[in-house]
């Protein structure tokens, strides 16, 4: 169908981006700045248009991989082999998406060393693309940790105060989960000849290499997603990382747990992730709870954000691995509504923090009186957190939590309860914010949004109300590879199941 | 044929030949010409390793025996010695200014490199006890002088004495272990031994566990690892580079050659020991150069440490495993070569930069310089998608194939506490405040430094050739 390897296009445009800022953007000077800035736009919004011609090419009702792409590589079993599905191509599109907005983001928060962040931005974005594309594990492994290089700088040079602990925080514990998974990958290999992502998908596991591969993905992903009580490093690097770090960890980084749950942990090891799904149902119920509990007492914007968060993935895991139809799609669905929504939440941050240089919720309120258009965005977002139905938060949960409702009634309830706290924790964080008179002096002359802040948030605006009354695009995108998976998954536990009848 | 004396073919060992002649015409010509001659010297030894590496390319392929079975090339001898011989030659391009120096001006530098490297490729090819005692001992004599080669400084002078007597001790005990393998065997020869050794004698082991404790010293594993970081933190900077690369290589190579080819049939003893050392060099290495304020003495763990790492292939004792050894010394060579060319560049006001905080704000006086180095510190902390990760991979994959796990889980977890301390200087360089400008860095370190981090950074795209090359060199030890 495809003549070009317009994958690999998509993923490694970025970097050349990035190689055209380092040869243009010379000097240090406002001039190399310019220059860099309007490189990287331009970057990533024809990395974006390309990606749509993946959209317009893909084939729903096909559950193979498409526009794949192979070479040798490494060994005979290791190959290059990129390609996407109807699970990975939304995380593809998610994130060529939100590249523009958030370089758009940055513009006038980011002053110094301006070539260097572009530029981290972009690598960042081909590694995310790689990891969404990838189709051999080793070539998934070096995608997915690569991206903690540019995370890493992003936050650590141009981070708040405590930027060097959040920064090291992030990196040693997801770097720790990760080496786990890496062995793991390396007994896979050796199980199978090979890392070639679909053969593995049919290759017959032990059991015993199943249960043990399973933890040492689970040590990754968890973080990476992060589940209770592997969250902690998430809100120190929500809350030291600038505006767009921030947003790109809430809206890809972390999709990429519950993408690696998808796309190995249930089909290469179906048993083992039946036999585990009562521990995932627990920890994904208690981080629904407690964390939302947790987000009702933070004092600053950033990190109420990103508790939210984690209770946010407790529902996306919690529909994993009820391993039903509507508990997967919902995760999928909630996985790329949650990205669009939390990163909205966050640029909502950025826009006050560029005026005020606080997070503190404290140091705000009655932004309505002055900032009416940021009160609208702001409100969407919070209902859409909330899981208002008619915001594309909705549809996610409910779907979530009817495939759980199935599986498991104990942690579908205590999900539910979680709905119930998290439109508790929104409504006090914008009631607090937004509403309210506008009685401190400091806030007295600001202003609204800008035409450029208005540009970032608009489309997410739109995609939130659009994806909430109208979510066929993204579930029919993904359906025909969901349900794939998931008779594969049922066919596989079908055994056990029936030996465990009387 | 042209190349017999006495009885033995020469041709394989022509580029030890040319090379040693090499080195006693350069004497020569120094002695003759006094200090003056040093510049003409060391680039006359650049072209004559260049050179020793082309022969060695160029022989004959297969398997070449001379001297009665003690010396050895195979593909596993010309993958090493090349890769030896690219570590010398690069010290070399590296102490130009060094030895240029008015203070110390000598031509002898290059010499004493140019006999070490003929020690280490007697080394590699080394087949019987006899033979590897001659090239560690050439190779380790040269480097004692080398390491005091800046004789009006306290510090390299202590380095040097304390490296002569801690090497001479461990000498000893090679040799004592040698003896008793050729007193309970009857022979010298590697193949000899591997055929005596399948009782498992307990005097075969007891000699065994002295040889390995001598060639544990020369590589610089724990328990012996003493020596490492005095003398890394003493000896001239373009000499730690020197000792963190080719010495280790050639070290490595034949602590492989031995365990593999001679005590193949008591692989379970020797096992043991090699899987003792690695955890044990791997845990030092990391939480040792975490305390570290001075950057050769941390970079001095760190070589433990990943001397600790490509231990672990060793410990798998598959072909697997040894390309892993192969590739991880390779890659390892590289990386710490390039890492220790940054620190040498770096100097403010003519003194050379050894602190880690003297590092700081390097990200914004020489921004490509604190790049490069960077990414080469990344690759040594085995973040994809850089060389050290492959390195780790091919390690550790020998290693879960072979069923050692609890040896790979504590391999890999050292691995992320090791990542904090080149994360500490990516710190310092990067996210602290910028201390006054650094000197200008000569052309050659630059492009040193620029090849060893391209190199890096750009190993993933193309991995075959080196990992093709490793697999063969591998392949003939078994």
């Amino acid at each position: 169908m495809t003549t070009w390897p317009i994958l690999s296009v998509v993923t490694f445009l970025p970097t050349l981006g990035a190689l055209l800022i380092y040869v243009m953007a010379r000097g240090g000077d406002e001039a190399a700045n310019r220059t860099a800035r309007w490189i990287a736009l331009w970057t990533t919004v024809v990395t974006f248009a390309v990606s749509l011609i993946l959209v317009t090419r893909f084939d729903p009702a096909n559950t193979d991989f498409q526009f794949v792409e192979e070479s040798t590589w490494l060994a005979a079993g290791i190959r290059y082999h990129m390609g996407v599905d109807g699970i990975s191509l939304p995380f593809v599109i998610l994130t060529t998406a939100l590249m523009p907005l958030c370089i758009i983001a940055s513009w006038k928060s980011i002053t110094s060393r301006v070539p260097a962040y572009m530029m981290a931005f972009l690598i960042l974005e081909t590694l995310m693309v790689g990891t969404f594309s990838a189709l051999d594990l080793l070539l998934f492994y070096v995608f997915f940790e690569g991206g903690l290089i540019p995370m890493f700088l992003i936050i650590g040079i141009w981070g708040g105060p405590r930027r060097v602990y959040a920064t090291f925080k992030f990196f040693l514990y997801t770097l720790l989960g990760s080496v786990l998974m890496l062995l793991a990958i390396m007994a896979l290999y050796w199980n199978a000849g090979t890392t070639d992502i679909p053969t593995l998908m049919h290759a017959s596991v032990p059991y015993n290499l199943q249960k043990w591969a399973w933890l040492a993905f689970f040590a990754s992903f968890a973080v990476k997603m992060p589940m209770w009580p592997v969250h902690t490093w998430l809100p120190d690097a929500h809350v030291e990382a600038p505006t767009a770090g921030s947003v790109i960890l809430a809206a890809i980084l972390l999709k990429m747990g519950g993408y690696g749950f998808l796309r190995f942990s249930l089909p290469m090891f179906p048993l083992a992730s039946h036999d585990f799904a009562p521990l995932v149902f627990a920890l994904s119920a208690i981080a629904i709870v407690y964390t939302s509990l947790v987000a009702l007492m933070q004092e600053d914007m950033k990190k109420l954000i990103a508790y939210s968060s984690v209770a946010h993935m407790g529902f996306v895991t919690m529909g994993i691995f009820a391993g039903t139809m509507q508990g997967i799609h919902g995760g999928v669905f909630q996985m790329v509504s949650h990205g669009i929504v939390s990163g909205a939440l966050f640029l909502c941050v950025g826009v006050v923090y560029d005026r005020m240089h606080t997070r503190e919720i404290a140091a705000y309120g009655g932004l309505v009186n002055r900032m009416p258009l940021y009160a609208l965005a702001f409100l969407v977002f919070t209902m859409a957190n909330v899981g208002l139905p008619g915001t594309s938060g909705f549809v996610g949960e409910f779907l979530s939590l009817i495939g759980t409702f199935k599986v498991s009634i104990p942690t579908a309830v205590a999900a539910t309860l979680g709905v119930i706290l998290s439109a508790a924790y929104a409504l006090w964080l914008y009631r607090k914010i937004v509403f309210g008179a506008l009685v401190k002096p400091t806030l007295a002359t600001i202003k609204d949004l800008t035409l450029r802040e208005g540009l970032t948030l608009a489309p997410l605006v739109a995609l939130t109300i659009l994806f909430g009354v109208y979510p066929k695009p993204v579930l029919d995108l993904s359906a025909a590879s969901v349900q794939n998976l998931v008779n594969n998954y049922a066919s596989a536990t079908a055994a056990i199941k029936a030996a465990a009848l009387p | 044929m042209m190349f017999e004396a006495a009885g033995y073919q020469l041709l394989p060992v022509l580029p030890e030949i040319v090379l040693a002649i090499g080195a006693m015409a350069s004497l020569m010509i120094g002695a003759w010409c006094g200090p003056r001659a040093a510049a003409f010297i060391t680039v006359l030894a650049i072209c004559l390793l260049g050179a020793t590496g082309v022969i060695e390319y160029l022989l004959p392929k297969g398997r070449l025996v001379t001297f009665g079975g003690g010396f050895i090339v195979d593909e596993f001898a010309r993958f090493l010695k090349i890769a030896a011989l690219a570590g010398s030659a690069a010290t070399l391009v590296l102490s130009r200014e060094f030895i240029e120096d008015d203070s110390r001006r000598m031509f002898e530098f290059a010499i004493l490199v140019m006999l070490s490297t003929v020690g280490m490729m007697v080394l590699i090819s080394a087949a019987d006890l006899i033979m590897l005692y001659l090239g560690l001992e050439l190779m380790s004599l040269a480097l004692y002088v080398v390491a005091a080669s800046n004789r009006d400084n306290v510090k390299s002078t202590e380095a040097g004495l304390k490296y002569f007597v801690l090497g001479a001790l461990a000498s000893g005990m090679l040799l004592y272990g040698a003896s008793l393998i050729y007193g309970f065997t009857g022979t010298v020869s590697f193949a000899g031994i591997a055929a005596a050794a399948k009782t498992g004698s307990i005097g075969i082991v007891f000699g065994l566990v002295f040889l390995l404790a001598g060639l544990c010293f020369k590589v610089s594993v724990v328990p012996f690892h003493m020596w490492t970081p005095d003398v890394y933190e003493g000896a001239p900077t373009p000499v730690t580079a020197f000792f963190a690369s080719a010495p280790k290589i050639a070290a490595m190579a034949v602590f492989t050659r031995v365990v593999l080819t001679a005590f193949s049939g008591i692989a379970s003893e020797w096992q043991q020991i090699v899987v003792f050392v690695a955890i044990a060099s791997m845990a030092l290495g990391s939480f040792g150069a975490i305390g570290q304020r001075n950057i050769k003495r941390m970079m001095a763990y760190s070589s433990i440490g990943h001397m600790g790492f490509a231990l672990v292939g060793l410990a798998a004792g598959t072909v697997e495993g040894a390309q892993g050894v192969l590739l991880y010394l390779v890659i390892y060579a590289v990386m710490t070569f390039g890492a220790f060319t940054v620190i040498l560049a770096m100097s403010r006001n003519g003194q050379p930069l050894e602190q880690i905080s003297d590092f700081a704000g390097l990200s914004r006086t020489n921004p490509l310089m604190a790049f490069f180095f960077a990414m080469l510190l990344f690759s040594l902390a085995g973040i994809p998608p850089l060389a050290g990760f492959f390195a780790k991979f091919y390690v550790f994959t020998a290693a879960i194939k072979a069923g050692l796990f609890a040896l790979s889980v504590i391999g890999v977890i050292t691995s992320v506490v090791g990542a904090f301390y080149y994360l500490n200087v990516i710190k310092v360089m990067y996210f602290d405040e910028r201390a006054e400008a650094t000197d200008a860095v000569h052309i050659e370190l630059r492009s040193v430094v620029a090849a060893t981090a391209l190199f890096n950074m750009l190993f993933f795209a193309y991995p075959a050739p080196l990992v093709s090359a490793a697999t063969a060199a591998a392949k003939s030890l078994f």
